[in-house]
């Protein structure tokens, strides 16, 4: 009894530096040196080199010259809610609970109003409240709207949407998505 | 809708070619064979054999190896705890977090240390960087270990072999398994795109002009071990589905491949120790198809989409709520299966707010609990069903029934049930218990029938040793603190006594000859009537609660 409690003290405190001291250090050093972009959250800048966001996490745009994100249960850690740590989260709303059915018809009026014909993705709000991505059809449900604010061809729009269309990994897994920030970030650029 | 089959056909083939792969090698691994890793984990093994104060390796007798298993998983539990509670003065500390209340810290060292990681909080907002590369981090691979542990020692066991040193095999899972494979995995996440930083969060100006907050930290280490170790506590409160813990579909795949390859391998890691390959692939045939079936079932629901929201639309589409447009509906419900199938727990989609075909199968995973099942004790409720299985097939036909060679005895079927009942028993009562108090504990956030999978869910989480829950559950209370603790250690350590004892009772046993008799359990016909078994106990334990919940919540929306 005694000599397992003494050998459980020592076994713990050596696997702790082993896992939690050496292990984290090691990925830490080759991330810092190696790869030091995504280790820092994969941080993009502006034409000015001003920080504006993550290439992936999602952002609020309201904007007529923007494309819009996904509704996001944490207002996309923005404002004074997500200060300092940020955050994350999801309505977790079933599907049988009528606040989602009223939250989304809400929403659907408001893209309606819009002239944004509405898409599942649209309507749904995300897992993270972070997503980064609308899909390629809720791109299209709002290109009008975009080229008419910011008088752009629509064939240079087309192409910086397909730019900035993620596809499926290998061509296969995963569903394609629209960076929005990354996009509405080269629409300002233009 | 095909599209998503193939994907989730080429992710199981994936998997049936991987899993075998780990299986052999962790069998070489425990039977102290020679592998490629010796020439760097031998001295490493050595220093801490030599540190810890372990000379010998004589394997260990039940009480020894059970007293082992609990004292070291108390000391490693009660140092977390004072790490979580000393938070605030120790460093890593970016965003100046205070220590949490002690009934969550409680919690949160016993979720961790059961292999659960049920979390009744947000990583971001609750624990520093230091509470969580080092304290849950740290117990990501020791509980992790101490399944396989287990699982070794029971298959040992089983087989007519000494169960083994708890230590040794606690430190081997680590240096051998588990920490070589984080290793590779973790770069691999780095590279694309999940953070690993010790600075704090980053404070931004969107392009609209509003102030942004973007969490980071240590996650690329601490997130390949959370699937790997099936463990599936996030570092971020939305855990997998959060983009830089599961930043795009590479990331999605490794993690999902990686939840399963462990538990889907140590059946063909028996199948090997045990001397009969054949076995070990029929076990793990018939939980690949009852998988398979699981998966179809949640993944339709999805897609189809919810019938309300359908004709706002006005056409099917699939139910995205909850879900990130990089996964879709289809990643989302495989890894919702996976996920709760293996213990893991960690959650790429919001599961509260699946379908009720989703529903319905999660809380059947964690009913079921050997749907590939936690690690290591997983693989070993697959042999105490086998277990029950040769004793109900032997009743009927009248003979004294016997499992490999050994005659299978009251004390057998008494540990057997004890594994069986502690489930129902952690789950049912807790459940009833709340409800009884709908205003003052359940803290149920969605109303009607799902409120009532919510609460079910929660304990069925905790007694699975799963961590995923129907999230929106008010949680972080002193009743579902403590209450869940209870679900969680009764789940987790009575079945590892008595998956021991019976074990060592096991291994103790004079074997019998075969003769004409015998009752072979290595052919399709027994792993059939097992799988019958597995699935008409699950369903008379539980089918009430499944159809209070998702079955009448399904009813309800059409």
């Amino acid at each position: 009894m005694i000599r397992n409690f003494v050998i459980s003290l020592r076994s713990t405190a050596l696997l702790w530096i082993l896992t939690a001291l050496i292990y984290p250090a090691i990925v830490l050093v080759i991330g810092q040196l190696v790869f030091p972009y995504q280790a820092n959250g994969s941080l993009i800048t502006d034409s000015q080199g001003q920080v504006v966001g993550s290439a992936l996490i999602g952002q609020t745009f309201t904007e007529e010259g923007y494309f819009w994100s996904r509704p996001s249960a944490i207002n996309y850690s923005e404002g004074a809610d997500a200060s300092p740590t940020g955050i994350s989260g999801a309505s977790n709303l079933a599907p049988s609970n009528p606040d989602l059915l009223s939250r989304i018809e809400a929403e659907a009026q408001r893209l309606e109003d819009n002239a944004v014909q509405p898409t599942a993705d649209l309507l749904y709000s995300s897992g993270s409240g972070l997503d980064p991505h609308i899909s390629p059809a809720a791109a299209q449900a709002q290109f009008d709207r975009v080229a008419k604010a910011r008088s752009i061809p629509p064939q240079e729009l087309q192409s910086l949407i397909t730019k900035h269309t993620e596809g499926r990994f290998l061509g296969i897994f995963g569903e394609p998505g629209v960076n929005v920030l990354t996009l509405n970030l080269a629409l300002d650029n233009r | 809708m095909l599209q998503g089959f193939v994907q989730i056909a080429l992710i199981l083939a994936i998997l049936v070619a991987t899993a075998p792969l780990l299986g052999r090698y962790m069998a070489r691994v425990f039977l102290g064979q020679s592998t490629w890793l010796d020439k760097i984990a031998r001295p490493l093994e050595s220093l801490i054999f030599a540190g810890s104060g372990i000379t010998k390796h004589p394997s260990m007798g039940a009480t020894q190896y059970v007293s082992a298993a609990l004292i070291s998983n108390l000391v490693m539990g009660v140092f977390v705890f004072l790490i979580l509670m000393f938070q605030g003065s120790l460093p890593l500390n970016p965003t100046g977090l205070a220590a949490p209340s002690w009934d969550l810290a409680l919690h949160t060292a016993i979720s961790f240390v059961t292999n659960t990681n049920q979390q009744h909080y947000s990583g971001e907002t609750t624990y520093t960087y230091f509470s969580q590369a080092g304290a849950l981090g740290f117990l990501m691979f020791t509980s992790a270990a101490t399944g396989i542990a287990v699982a070794i020692a029971f298959i040992r066991g089983l087989t007519g072999q000494a169960i083994g040193n708890f230590y040794q095999d606690l430190v081997l899972s680590i240096t051998r398994i588990l920490l070589p494979i984080s290793l590779v995995g973790a770069i691999l996440l780095l590279v694309a795109g999940v953070p690993e930083t010790l600075a704090g969060p980053a404070q931004v100006t969107t392009l609209e002009g509003a102030t942004q907050w973007i969490a980071r930290g240590p996650v690329a280490h601490f997130e390949i071990i959370k699937e790997l170790g099936e463990n599936g506590g996030g570092f971020f409160g939305i855990n997998s589905a959060h983009p830089f813990e599961n930043p795009n579909n590479f990331a999605n795949l490794l993690e999902t491949v990686i939840m399963m390859v462990i538990p889907a391998g140590l059946i063909i890691t028996y199948g090997i120790m045990a001397g009969n390959p054949e076995q070990g692939w029929l076990i793990f045939w018939m939980v690949f198809i009852l998988y398979g079936i699981l998966i179809a079932i949640a993944a339709v629901g999805e897609f189809q989409g919810n019938p309300l929201i359908n004709q706002i639309l006005g056409e099917t589409q699939p139910n995205l709520e909850g879900k990130e447009v990089r996964f879709g509906w289809v990643l989302t419900a495989l890894w919702a299966v996976s996920t709760t199938g293996t213990m893991c727990g960690a959650v790429n989609g919001m599961h509260d707010s699946l379908m009720p075909p989703g529903g319905f199968v999660t809380l059947s995973d964690l009913f079921l609990q050997i749907i590939w099942g936690g690690q290591g004790t997983g693989t070993a409720y697959l042999f105490v069903f086998l277990i029950l299985t040769v004793f109900l097939t032997g009743l009927m036909v009248g003979r004294t029934p016997e499992f490999l060679g050994r005659k299978i005895e009251k004390r057998e079927i008494v540990l057997a049930s004890l594994i069986l009942l502690i489930h129902p028993i952690a789950i049912l009562i807790p459940t009833a218990i709340t409800l009884a108090f709908p205003d003052t504990l359940a803290g149920i956030s969605n109303p009607g029938f799902h409120g009532i999978s919510q609460v079910a869910y929660e304990y069925a989480s905790a007694a699975a040793n799963n961590g995923s829950g129907f999230e929106g559950l008010a949680d972080n209370t002193l009743w579902w603190n403590l209450s869940a603790s209870f679900s969680l250690i009764a789940g987790r350590y009575v079945p590892i006594v008595a998956l021991i004892f019976l074990a060592d009772g096991m291994a103790r046993k004079q074997p019998v000859p075969e003769t004409s008799g015998t009752l072979h359990t290595d052919t399709t016909l027994f792993t059939g009537i097992t799988a019958g078994a597995i699935i008409i106990l699950g369903a008379l334990t539980f089918l009430p609660i499944l159809v209070l919940g998702p079955v009448a919540e399904a009813f309800n929306l059409v």
